[in-house]
């Protein structure tokens, strides 16, 4: 008898979970969702393992509130930890149940029962019946009860082995259709016109003319907020175009100077928690003293700007009024949520809402996918019976999504003579990371219900303290350090919307702390492989970083002028998914540029489930967060935000995309840790650490433009 | 104030009829109901929209459907099927070169359009063809190694 997965304890109910399909086929259920992080395929890894059937026989479902299932986010990594356990264990029950009613309709004792493929069938005998003659089309009814056992992983032969992700075929083709992608009988396209800044509020529209357009059906006006909606999407669109044409609006300067950005952060009204082990509390903070034995001390301070999720795709959602009943079709990464939000937004009881996830486009963290569903909802609320595909444009997702926080991180150490770290100090600006549509009170978190007549305000930021949370998050250096000050200063004003954007404060806490260490390996003379090694107790964190270094072969070429190699080490919110990076890059110094050459990750995220997928994971993250770091700020004067598009937002391409190589190591037996947001913070880092090796200057302020490397350059010639 | 336009897509003869200045993205997939190509910027930035026109990969999301008439236009969906894989797609597949997929579709017309005219092209020329396709979750490396792979199948 084991305690049961929490998502499980929580709703126990095996159908739940599993269905054992009329079709000689399984249906799992998550209440996680898809959003190309791979883990449908994931889930289906496990499902198949635990109950013995073919991998292409399962399917998986992701949330729906009719379903019931309830999963609340899919954030932080956690989906593996949450659902893919909980489904070991549901699975594990099923395959019990399943045997029981086996054992009793071929009369043969459990033991002597074998399955294949979901074919039982008795050891040296021919009677053998199959799940779907026992279930098929069948409830369980029963709970599980902790009862049955996951397999050992020694008996494993899907999990952990390499197979091909079913699903590529349907992207490579094109047949697989996104929330974008949805079509229902009678359905209208919309689009919304949203203010040109954040305070803009809207005076005067003559949409008369915009009524009588081809296709129009309907302009709708709620204050600030401006939609149409039209037969044809291309009606829509050029109905937007004169909207916009014919609006007026008052707008103030509400914008911080993007020109010194960190200063102003760190001048604001702010709360500040002493944060103890992970947590952010109401300690008492001073400096540390420093201590007689410090030979060795070093401080300083990293920058990064605001930066934005930028999904290729823009955010969409399907809605439809029948009866005074709400269907959202929705790429939200939590469909409780946001059903919760909607039916509060619009002043309905929740079970008049269904919300269902549908595929969108990549995520990486707090979108606009939520807000899109209140567009979509208050649009088709205004046309009964008729279905609304209501997609933003690419303005309105560089302009209104939720962007990562902007982040100023000092950081403070003394080493000792032998080289080791007497004392830590760590202080850290921001945001919020966390403006999800929780429903709070009469406020909103979904833009809509801030520019209708009777707005809902948006819910004042509040600091997150729990562990490892969204400012704090690794600001905590793993490494064994006798006296620590970490601060986390949570910045009151906030004049561009913030939220979650993939690894939240971990990305620039890590990047501060790992280029630090290099500073003080080089302050110091010591190698910084070494130093780092010096101060890991954990053997698992040793482990990556050493794997990471010989894949690699770090600092192990001839060096060459122009050319260097850098490595970066963290443990995502200190308890999740290991990851070392090395990067292998050129910095030309007339020009400035960057070229990343190569990246090898090296990740222990516990027992390895899809090695493909966590490998693609790994990739992508490092190379987002290459992105992030070479190429990435949201520009804005004082009134407007001006980055509205790729060529105003650049992001990395084609020609500067590096060769990346992971390295896995598998701990079979150890918990499932998500590795999407692992790799975030060290990708930063060890470009930094590279850049210096490289040009021998040291990169502070992301992202590492071409003037930067070039103004870094001239100083140190000077 | 509609106009009919014949359009020739996938070797197959449409007539549709739309207000000039439609772009042709809009026609494939709420007219045509060829989904593949995505609407991702709009603004002929990302390549998510690619089609290939005469043996060229272009973006649809602007460019008036027509514009096209008489030009033979082949999408995604006519590359292949998932019974029948394009050799582009089946390297795509080879290298799970996806991780949410949206840009693919566009990223397999741009490289099929590439190797039809280049058969075995160099790694920089890839990079270069493709440079006008952007992919989020980081996939790039893949993308590469696919379009190699299906150049050395040929």
């Amino acid at each position: 008898m084991s305690e049961l997965p929490p998502s499980l304890a929580r709703q126990p109910d095996l159908d739940l979970w599993i269905r054992i399909d009329p079709e000689e086929t399984i249906t799992l259920f998550t209440g996680k969702v898809e959003i190309g992080q791979g883990l449908k395929a994931a889930i289906a890894r496990i499902g198949a393992e635990e109950l013995d059937v073919a991998l292409d026989r399962v399917r998986v479902s992701t949330a729906d509130t009719a379903h019931g299932l309830n999963e609340l986010f899919t954030v932080g990594s956690q989906s593996m930890e949450e659902s893919g356990t909980s489904m070991r264990q549901a699975a594990a029950e099923a395959r019990r149940r399943l045997l029981a009613l086996a054992a009793a309709k071929l009369e043969a004792p459990l033991d002597q029962l074998h399955v294949r493929d979901g074919t039982v069938s008795v050891r040296g005998g021919d009677r053998r019946t199959t799940y779907w003659e026992l279930l098929g089309g069948r409830r369980f009814d029963r709970a599980a009860t902790g009862e049955a056992a996951p397999k050992p992983p020694s008996d494993h032969r899907i999990v952990g082995r390499p197979a091909r992700r079913s699903d590529v075929v349907g992207l490579v083709t094109g047949t697989k259709r996104y929330v974008q992608d949805l079509v229902r009988p009678g359905m209208l396209h919309a689009r919304v016109l949203r203010p040109p800044s954040p305070k803009a509020e809207l005076l005067a529209l003559d949409d008369a003319p915009v009524r009588d357009m081809p296709g129009v059906v309907q302009v709708l006006r709620d204050g600030s907020f401006v939609a149409v909606v039209a037969a044809r999407e291309e009606q829509a669109v050029r109905a937007l175009v004169a909207l916009r044409e014919r609006s007026r609006w008052r707008e103030s300067e509400t914008l911080p100077p993007s020109d010194d950005l960190a200063a102003w952060l760190v001048a604001q009204a702010r709360r500040s928690f002493r944060v103890i082990d992970g947590v952010a509390t109401d300690a008492p903070d001073a400096p540390l003293e420093r201590s007689a034995e410090a030979t060795t001390t070093l401080a300083a301070t990293y920058t990064r700007p605001y930066q934005m999720h930028g999904s290729i795709g823009p955010s969409a959602a399907l809605a439809e009024w029948r009866d005074g009943e709400l269907t959202v079709w929705s790429h939200s990464q939590g469909v409780f949520v946001i059903r919760a939000a909607l039916a509060q937004a619009l002043a309905v009881d929740v079970a008049q809402v269904r919300a269902i996830h549908v595929e969108g486009p990549g995520c990486y963290g707090h979108n606009g996918a939520d807000d899109v569903a209140l567009d979509a909802a208050l649009v088709a609320r205004a046309v009964p019976g008729r279905p609304v595909l209501l997609k933003w444009t690419r303005e309105d997702e560089h302009a209104w999504e939720p962007y990562g926080p902007a982040m100023v991180v000092e950081v403070a150490a003394n080493l000792d003579a032998s080289g080791r770290l007497l004392d830590w100090t760590h202080e850290t600006w921001s945001n919020t990371h966390m403006a999800r549509p929780i429903p709070h009170g009469d406020r909103s978190a979904l833009v809509a219900a801030w520019h209708r007549a009777q707005p809902m305000p948006a819910p004042a930021p509040q600091p997150m303290t729990f562990y490892h949370a969204g400012i704090h998050r690794n600001a905590d250096p793993l490494y064994a350090i006798p006296r620590r000050r970490i601060v986390k200063h949570f910045v009151e004003p906030h004049p561009l919307r913030t939220s979650a954007l993939r690894g939240l404060g971990g990305y620039a806490n890590i990047f501060a702390i790992e280029s630090f260490m290099d500073e003080l390996a080089c302050a110091a003379g010591i190698d910084p492989v070494e130093l780092r090694l010096r101060h890991l107790e954990d053997q698992r964190a040793r482990a990556v970083l050493r794997a990471a270094g010989e894949r690699a072969g770090f600092r192990r070429r001839p060096r060459e002028p122009g050319r260097g190699s850098g490595l970066a080490f963290a443990r995502y919110k200190n308890q999740k998914a290991y990851a070392a990076v090395v990067v292998e890059l050129r910095v030309d110094r007339a020009s400035g540029a960057i070229a990343l050459e190569r990246a090898v990750i090296a990740a222990d995220a516990g027992q390895v489930v899809d090695p493909g997928g966590l490998a693609h994971q790994l990739e992508g993250g490092f190379v987002q967060s290459a992105s992030w770091t070479l190429e990435e700020e949201v520009r804005f004067d004082r009134t407007r935000v001006t980055s509205l598009d790729w060529e105003t937002y650049p992001i990395l391409r084609f020609p500067q995309a590096p060769e990346v190589e992971t390295v896995l190591i598998d701990r079979p037996g150890e918990p499932y840790l998500g590795c999407g947001e692992a790799a975030q913070g060290p990708a930063a880092a060890a470009i930094a650490n590279a850049v210096f090796d490289a040009a021998g200057v040291r990169l502070r302020d992301i992202p590492f433009t071409r003037d930067r490397v070039r103004a870094a350059l001239a100083r140190a010639q000077r | 104030m509609d106009e009919d336009v014949t359009l020739v897509v996938n070797g197959r003869q449409h007539r549709v009829r739309v207000e000039p200045g439609t772009p042709l993205l809009y026609v494939l997939r709420n007219d045509l109901g060829l989904f593949g190509a995505k609407l991702a910027c709009g603004l002929e930035q990302c390549g998510a929209c690619k089609v290939i026109v005469d043996g060229e990969a272009v973006p649809t999301c602007k460019a008036p459907v027509e514009s096209f008439r008489g030009r033979s236009i082949t999408t995604i969906e006519g590359l292949g099927t998932p019974d029948r894989l394009h050799p582009v797609q089946q390297a795509f597949v080879d290298e799970e070169a996806a991780q949410c997929g949206y840009c693919i579709p566009g990223m397999v017309v741009g490289a099929a359009a590439l190797l039809a005219k280049s058969p075995h092209p160099s790694d920089a020329e890839i990079r270069q063809a493709l440079e006008r396709h952007l992919c989020r979750c980081g996939s790039y490396a893949r993308i590469l190694r696919a379009v190699k792979r299906a150049a050395a199948a040929r």
